[in-house]
């Protein structure tokens, strides 16, 4: 169903080339918003992930049959109704990490990295290519996110991985790691202003092994 | 002021940029000499802590950039921001507060926006907004007036705890020698219901006393500053004006809930705001009418943060807001070129 060349290509694409957290800077305000602690960070990744591959996947069936004129109301009611789902089984299964993502789970309809690669790539190309790009470039994000989260709570509050019972109930209550024992805290990393902080040391850092190995 | 325009970059270890932070830093010796006489050593320990870390990681980011290292990291910039900042802060804390605050004025406020001459934003105010908002409770012990510490710490002590922290200070508990300020006093006795007055007319004054000997001593440097030239007139009076201004009507608004101009002008960093911090050729507005704008909005909004916020004073807040806006006034308050008639519109090159 797919070529591999074009499958390798679409996912090298979505996770480092064109990452959605770092190259294209698309979606940054649920990126910076919930990227505080590692937990979060995976959760609502992997949210926009599932999204991201059944809206590209949907949209990519019918994409011959949707007018052009009509195609973004048409592509943001699929969204939208895949994120009330979406939320909706959080709500109901893990229901403090619905409380702890509050606004920025409904906010996935207008995440413009869902819409962007809708509009880029599911519109135009065949099913199975544009599943894979959704996944990938929700890996991507997710990626980012990870990376961000686990830096904001690392520096803001000395440990990693806490929270996990949120998601995963009781089982996961101990997974909190305790990096920096007795540190006092470090509020700028978990505030706003440390997540531009730490995304700009990312691009940074990505700059930086891009121009060194290319 | 931190420092001296250089929008070419390149070469800017010219005598003129060394020359003026000599006498910024000359500026600043009354009031440093009033606060050691007044508040004891700390002071001195948390400059030499400054400037330390402000030089080491100056070196470090000039390696980083492969710029020439001596040059610039003798032209004294480095030290008027590490002065600024330590006379911001609370003498009297951990060694790492004074390296966070000079990690984020020297590696982030300056070089990460260009480097010298291309700051955006004042570097030792955002050392000190990072701190304020990161260890709100570590920057509320302010040292108190050795006339009234009951036991005032030897150097020995300000050196215990700058590097050891307060764990092995038994004989010596922070509430013997730190106090709120009077700004956080009256912050507590106006949210307790009562009214300015019953405070400040009694048990502030000996601290009020010795904090304004401080600010005069700003005041005396500030005055050599424009006598030297190194500043104008605008911006130290139009801060001044924009404080007194507000806090005069919020006064005749309602006398019992706040303190009235002078009390705003002479406490917390108001002087050394206006005539050292304000005035950052770099992320100053540098028209004259801008000037006149940015240093009076700047002022009006630290009364209005210091009465309404949760912060304990404003003057950081104050200066970073007004250093964003500072390119937007400085566009529309462009003056007029000699022959041409039409007012240049925003946007403009000259």
């Amino acid at each position: 169903m797919m070529a591999w060349p074009e499958s390798r290509e679409v996912l090298y694409n979505g996770l480092w080339k064109q990452n959605p957290g770092i190259i294209q800077l698309l979606g940054l305000c649920p990126l910076l918003a919930i990227s505080n602690t590692v937990v979060n960070a995976l959760a609502l990744g992997l949210a926009t992930t599932l999204v991201m591959a059944i809206a590209s996947g949907s949209i990519a069936v019918i994409r011959n049959l949707i007018p052009s004129a009509l195609r973004i109301p048409v592509f943001v009611l699929i969204i939208a109704a895949l994120v009330t789902v979406i939320t909706l089984i959080i709500q109901a299964y893990a229901q403090p990490l619905y409380l702890v993502l509050g606004i920025f789970l409904p906010l996935i309809t207008t995440n413009c990295i869902v819409l962007a690669r809708v509009e880029a790539f599911a519109s135009k190309q065949p099913t199975g290519l544009s599943i894979l790009d959704g996944i990938a470039m929700g890996l991507g994000l997710t990626g980012v996110l990870i990376a961000l989260g686990a830096l904001r709570e690392l520096f803001g509050k000395g440990t990693l991985f806490s929270g996990f019972d949120l998601a995963l109930g009781e089982m996961a209550s101990n997974w909190t790691l305790t990096v920096f024992p007795d540190y006092s805290g470090f509020l700028l990393a978990i505030l706003p202003p440390g997540a531009f902080i730490g995304l700009g040391l990312l691009i940074a850092l990505r700059n930086f092994l891009h121009a060194r190995y290319s | 002021m931190t420092h001296r325009h250089s929008r070419v970059g390149g070469n800017t270890s010219t005598p003129s940029v060394t020359r003026v932070m000599a006498q910024v830093l000359t500026a600043l010796l009354p009031g440093i000499l009033t606060h050691v006489w007044l508040f004891g050593p700390g002071i001195v320990v948390s400059l030499v802590l400054c400037s330390v870390f402000g030089l080491a990681f100056e070196a470090a980011v000039l390696r980083l950039r492969r710029y020439p290292i001596k040059p610039f990291l003798s032209d004294g910039t480095t030290l008027v921001t590490a002065a600024l900042l330590a006379l911001t802060l609370p003498t009297l804390m951990p060694w790492w507060i004074y390296a966070v605050g000079m990690l984020f004025a020297i590696v982030v406020a300056k070089h990460l926006y260009g480097g010298l001459g291309q700051n955006t934003f004042n570097p030792a105010m955002l050392g000190f907004a990072v701190l304020i908002v990161s260890f709100p409770a570590q920057i509320n012990a302010w040292p108190a007036p050795l006339a009234l510490a009951a036991n005032a710490p030897s150097l020995s002590d300000i050196l215990a705890i700058t590097f050891g922290g307060f764990g092995d200070m038994s004989h010596l508990s922070p509430d013997a020698y730190t106090e709120a300020t009077p700004l956080d006093s009256l912050k507590a006795h106006l949210r307790a219901g009562h009214d300015a007055a019953s405070l400040l007319g009694h048990n502030l004054i000996p601290t009020l006393a010795a904090r304004d000997l401080v600010a005069l001593a700003y005041l005396i440097g500030g005055v050599y500053l424009l006598a030297q030239r190194i500043i104008t007139w605008h911006i130290p009076i139009a801060f001044l004006a924009g404080m007194g201004g507000i806090a005069g009507l919020l006064y005749l608004i309602d006398p019992t809930a706040s303190a009235g101009p002078l009390f705003h002008l002479l406490i917390g960093g108001s002087l050394l705001g206006a005539f050292f911090i304000a005035t950052d050729p770099v992320s100053a507005a540098n028209t004259p009418l801008g000037k006149i704008l940015y240093a009076g909005l700047a002022g009006i909004l630290v009364v209005l943060i210091r009465s309404f916020g949760s912060f304990p004073d404003g003057i950081a807040f104050a200066v970073l807001i007004m250093n964003a806006a500072a390119p937007l006034i400085d566009a529309y308050t462009q003056p007029k070129v000699f022959g041409h008639s039409h007012r240049r519109r925003p946007g403009d090159t000259q």
